[in-house]
């Protein structure tokens, strides 16, 4: 327990602040997944076939290929893509961006091709009568999508997204290999610098336990609330 | 786009994927029978037992695979009573290590994929199995289990492709699979594009066979 005390001694307050980055990184990489499944569920439910094509093409490789290169491409290649792009704005200093964004990104990336997928399908499991009947009363296009088709999506959706949050969660444990301070990399650090490994690394797996487990509560209250009247 | 670079690793990789193909084919087989074996005790009414399977497998599904191989390789080498057994022989070794935890992770999840697989085998089947006076061990061999089988295909062939990129982790504990060669590979030439793009397109192209050989299987099994 003296390992574990907050203050000078002890590994508590790091652990601690290490969680909330844990927690910070991965509604980080959630959102950034949201934002990409914005833009490649509708390219997948296309009817061109040159879009479905792209979208298919981004969730095919994201979910092929394991998490870890792809946050090797962003670690390794991340800076060097911005500052490709700054020197074409003239400017050639060298750029460092920081292991936060580096990190969320990749993950949020990867995020997005599970979200992407689940919305496709929640999307195409609500009956095609619901757009008809909004089309035949005359339904603005947007106002169908906010007050008919998100209501009922999100419903199917939450199971599923609980899933993609899980994964998003468990994945954030891979940024440590980037150096990011969070539950791994603190428990690592502290481990090297006490000699007990055991003891950090399982105190490691409680805290993300701990995290599946509230979180899951909490995803359960909500399934409750959009599944009012099913 | 360094072409030279991209052709030049590309053995190199290639001799990598050996290892991880290594890695995906003796996990599996492990996990497949920690899977079963711990499917069988969720199933049981042995109250111990099953709290036990259920305990195991939120356990493994609730913590990062990355969490499982370091404490198996970093921590149990702490313990004075491992080190002194004859499990060191295979716990000092990061291969096994990384084996063992990859079989763990695989087993908790097998065994929820067989669990829900018997589960939807219709009450029917055992039924008309019974009233034709057929013992109940030859029921769960030869009813039971074949349909459970084909029910799983699908989930299990996820969880394949699932543990095949899994894999990758192995090279944090100083395993050179293919994620571990592409790293260095990354880090000594500074091309992570290029590098990236070759040991994608080989991890890409394991998940369309084992898609496709899952695809195969399915519709060989159909019924």
């Amino acid at each position: 327990m003296e390992l574990l005390a907050f203050g000078k001694t002890g590994w508590g307050d790091e652990l601690f602040y290490a969680t909330l980055m844990t927690i910070a990184v991965s509604i980080t990489a959630m959102l950034i997944g949201f934002l990409f499944a914005l833009v490649f569920t509708p390219l997948k439910l296309s009817k061109y076939k040159s879009l479905n094509l792209i979208g298919n093409f981004y969730t095919t490789v994201i979910r092929g290929v394991p998490e870890l290169l792809v946050i090797y491409l962003f670690f390794f290649g991340g800076s060097g893509a911005i500052m490709f792009v700054a020197s074409i704005f003239g400017y050639y200093e060298y750029i460092e961006i920081n292991a936060f964004i580096t990190g969320s990104f990749a993950i949020g990336i990867i995020s997005g091709a599970y979200s992407t997928e689940v919305f496709r399908g929640a999307i195409q499991s609500i009956d095609k009568g619901q757009f008809e009947a909004a089309k035949v009363l005359g339904v603005k296009k947007h106002i169908q999508f906010y007050k008919i088709i998100l209501p009922q999506m999100l419903r199917l959706a939450i199971p599923n997204l609980s899933n993609v949050w899980q994964i998003t969660l468990k994945d954030t444990s891979l940024i440590s290999v980037t150096g990011l301070v969070e539950i791994m990399r603190q428990s690592y650090i502290a481990a090297g610098s006490t000699r007990d490994p055991l003891f950090f690394y399982s105190f490691a797996a409680v805290l993300y336990l701990l995290l599946t487990f509230l979180s899951m509560k909490l995803i359960n209250r909500l399934e409750i609330k959009y599944s009012r009247g099913f | 786009m360094d072409f030279e670079l991209m052709i030049n690793s590309f053995p190199k990789l290639m001799n990598a994927t050996l290892v991880t193909l290594k890695l995906l084919s003796l996990s599996l087989f492990f996990g497949l029978l920690i899977g079963l074996l711990f499917a069988v005790m969720r199933m049981s009414k042995n109250l111990i037992l099953n709290r036990f399977a259920y305990g195991y497998s939120y356990l493994f599904r609730g913590t990062p695979l990355l969490v499982q191989i370091f404490i198996i390789y970093f921590g149990f080498g702490q313990i004075e009573f491992i080190r002194e057994s004859f499990l060191w022989v295979i716990l000092k070794e990061p291969y096994w290590c990384a084996i063992i935890a990859f079989a763990l992770n695989t087993g908790a999840y097998t065994s929820e994929i067989l669990r829900s697989a018997f589960q939807t085998i219709k009450k029917g089947y055992i039924e008309a199995g019974k009233s034709l006076g057929i013992s109940s061990k030859i029921i769960f061999y030869k009813i039971q289990i074949p349909i459970a089988i084909r029910q799983s295909l699908p989930a299990y062939g996820n969880e394949i492709i699932l543990m095949l990129k899994g894999t990758s982790l192995a090279s944090t504990v100083t395993l050179m699979d293919l994620t571990g060669v592409a790293k260095y590979i990354i880090s000594t030439t500074f091309k992570p594009i290029e590098v990236f793009i070759v040991a994608g397109s080989i991890y890409l192209f394991m998940t369309f066979l084992i898609h496709n050989f899952i695809k195969f299987l399915e519709r060989k099994y159909n019924y």
